[in-house]
């Protein structure tokens, strides 16, 4: 696989001219003096730097600490959770994370939300780009109707469909299976997808919607080979984006499987909470197995994350 | 458009597999829960028509007009103090394109990608009555007076629902809005300089207005978030003290899934969905006329 091509960020910070680093004091008032980050920006005075830092760094804090601490307390003994918020453990004990993947079943709850995650982001990538590709290449019969009809899926929270969801997996045999999580999330998805990748489509270049029919190249034919090639960080975007939410989806799995050797690990963890409220410490191993995959997931792909959330709610 | 040699119906063999799964899973489920919001079933036996019962009962139930309240009063700490918080960094950091900041970006989204179940369970350990981090530091602070099971008091329930759901939108909110501040034209602001305009009114008049789109969709995104609180309320506290904690999306499980009321549970699931649409469509409509009128 190659890497995608790396997209730079709407605006670019070179480094500081004169660095921000020691600002002599002037006497009376408020120093002017300042710093200019890039060419073109203005003069930022010392003390707005100093002001700007202070409050990401206080931001910071405030967003990692509950997180950090929960993955910490996986490694404490209970008898060190008394000894102070931030006190690091005296040595590091991995044993509550054994005991929470097995006893706990958490490596089974792991293998089970691998086992919906995979097929569930993988198929949605598909049915939405060739969906997609549909709707930015050709007006037909329906296409504003069916477009509105996908439009709602945008917005249907899973308590509007998960009653009759229900009663259609019982009716077809298959609750406490992996299909009753996996068609559902597949559905949800491609609504997104769909618009994404239509987006995408209309954007990035238009007139190469065309040029595939010069070479008598079929439709599909023109998607997989003049189109497909450009799509590489629009997919990585979306497939970030369906793991996230298939990843950490609850309500469906929590109703439609009530067999611990299919649950995901949300739910799992759910469950657990209520069973171990006292072991605060392998509660915390648990939460921290459930974590990590998209906290890496998260770090490795952040450019494609926030684009994505953050441009995807911008297009709404 | 089709060019010679195609054929019709190309356009729907691209578009039949999503569409298929989606009017299967999404679209079909949709439809059935308004059908059934209009009957009495238990499950088991067939459906009875009841035609409009079930909407008169929740407008009279007073755990649904309870839980509603609270989902209304979620809002003020899952919407409006985000986005204060959020405009606040904006205008303190903003523009001066600080190095390092995709540090701080990352910690400050990292809340906004987990599981609610986890940041239930960090939660739900920080707010603890026996040895929170919270009460441990009211009491180092000499403020153990203050210290209470934040999750169990009546009175303190729902606020510390909240502050987690703050906790979980203002990181999402400040990102949106500081990369809105940075497209806004810098010319603007060196003209209010021009005219001598303080930081106050280059806010004001700059910045708030040039982030009008950014602001709309961030109370869009963070309200629906706070009327779909479920995990959070699942994992922390069952809707209780007495249902001071309980919301639309638990009591809409709770009647299906517990109680097996449900056409009661569906007129209730599709309350709860027009209230997201109504938002949604809201602010769509909202942005294309300002868009018109741009």
């Amino acid at each position: 696989m190659t890497p995608p091509p790396r997209v730079e960020e709407g605006t670019s910070t070179p480094e500081p001219r004169g660095g921000p680093g020691v600002a002599r004091r002037r006497r009376g008032p408020v120093s002017t003096a300042g710093v200019r980050f890039g060419a073109d920006a203005p003069v930022t005075p010392y003390w707005r730097v100093a002001a700007g830092y202070g409050v990401l760094l206080l931001m910071a804090f405030v967003s990692l600490y509950p997180v950090v601490t929960i993955w910490i307390t996986g490694f404490k003994t209970d008898a060190e959770l008394l000894m102070g918020f931030f006190a690091l453990p005296e040595t590091w004990h991995p044993e509550n994370f054994v005991t929470a993947w097995n006893t706990g079943h958490f490596g089974t709850f792991f293998a089970n939300s691998v086992i919906v995650v995979v097929p569930v982001v993988l198929v949605s990538l598909v049915l939405s780009t060739l969906a997609g590709f549909g709707f930015a290449r050709w007006r037909f019969r329906g296409s504003t109707l069916i477009f509105f009809v996908l439009l709602l899926g945008l917005m249907v929270p899973f308590e509007g469909v998960i009653i009759p969801l229900y009663y259609y997996m019982k009716a077809l045999g298959l609750l406490n299976s992996y299909w009753a999580l996996i068609l559902p999330q597949i559905g949800m998805s491609v609504a997104f997808g769909t618009f994404w990748m239509r987006a995408f489509f209309l954007t990035a270049e238009p007139e190469l919607l065309d040029a595939a029919a010069v070479d008598g190249a079929n439709p599909l034919q023109a998607l997989v080979r003049v189109m497909l090639p450009l799509a590489g960080p629009a997919l990585l975007t979306l497939g970030v984006l369906f793991f996230t939410w298939t990843w950490n989806e609850f309500l469906l799995a929590l109703v439609l499987v009530s067999d611990t050797s299919v649950r995901t690990l949300p739910v799992g963890l759910g469950f657990f909470v209520g069973q171990h409220s006292a072991d605060v410490t392998l509660l915390a191993a648990g939460a921290t197995i459930v974590s990590v995959p998209i906290v890496i997931v998260f770090i490795v792909f952040q450019r494609n994350f926030i684009r994505g959330m953050v441009g995807g709610a911008l297009k709404g | 458009m089709r060019r010679p040699g195609e054929r019709a119906w190309w356009p729907y063999a691209f578009i039949a597999p999503a569409f298929a799964v989606y009017l299967a899973f999404v679209f079909l489920p949709v439809l059935d829960t308004v059908r059934y919001s209009f009957t009495q079933w238990d499950g088991l036996t067939a459906p009875v028509f009841i035609g409009i019962d079930n909407y008169v009962r929740a407008v009279t139930d007073p755990v649904f007009l309870q839980s509603l309240g609270n989902n209304l009063a979620l809002t003020f700490w899952f919407c409006l103090l985000p986005i204060a918080i959020g405009l606040v960094i904006t205008s303190l950091i903003a523009r001066s394109g600080l190095p390092g900041a995709w540090f701080f970006r990352t910690a400050a989204f990292l809340p906004y990608v987990l599981s609610l179940v986890v940041v239930g369970v960090a939660w739900g350990w920080i707010y603890s009555p026996v040895f929170g981090p919270l009460n441990q530091f009211l009491e180092a602070i000499g403020l153990s007076d203050l210290a209470r099971p934040w999750l169990g008091d009546f009175d303190t329930a729902l606020p510390a629902v909240g502050v987690i759901g703050t906790w979980v939108q203002y990181g999402f909110v400040t990102i949106l809005m500081v990369a809105g501040v940075q497209k806004i034209d810098e010319q603007l602001y060196e003209a209010a300089r021009l005219d001598g305009a303080s930081s106050w009114q280059q806010f004001r008049n700059v910045t708030l207005p040039g982030l009008r789109n950014e602001i709309t969709v961030a109370l869009v995104f963070t309200l629906i978030a706070s009327f779909r609180v479920f995990d959070l309320i699942f994992v922390l506290t069952k809707g209780g003290p007495a249902n001071q904690t309980s919301v639309l999306s638990f009591i809409v499980y709770k009647n299906a899934f517990q109680y097996n009321a449900l056409g009661y549970a569906a007129a209730m699931a599709v309350i709860l969905t027009a209230i997201i649409l109504v938002i949604s469509v809201f602010v769509v409509r909202w942005r294309e006329r300002e868009g018109a009128a741009a």
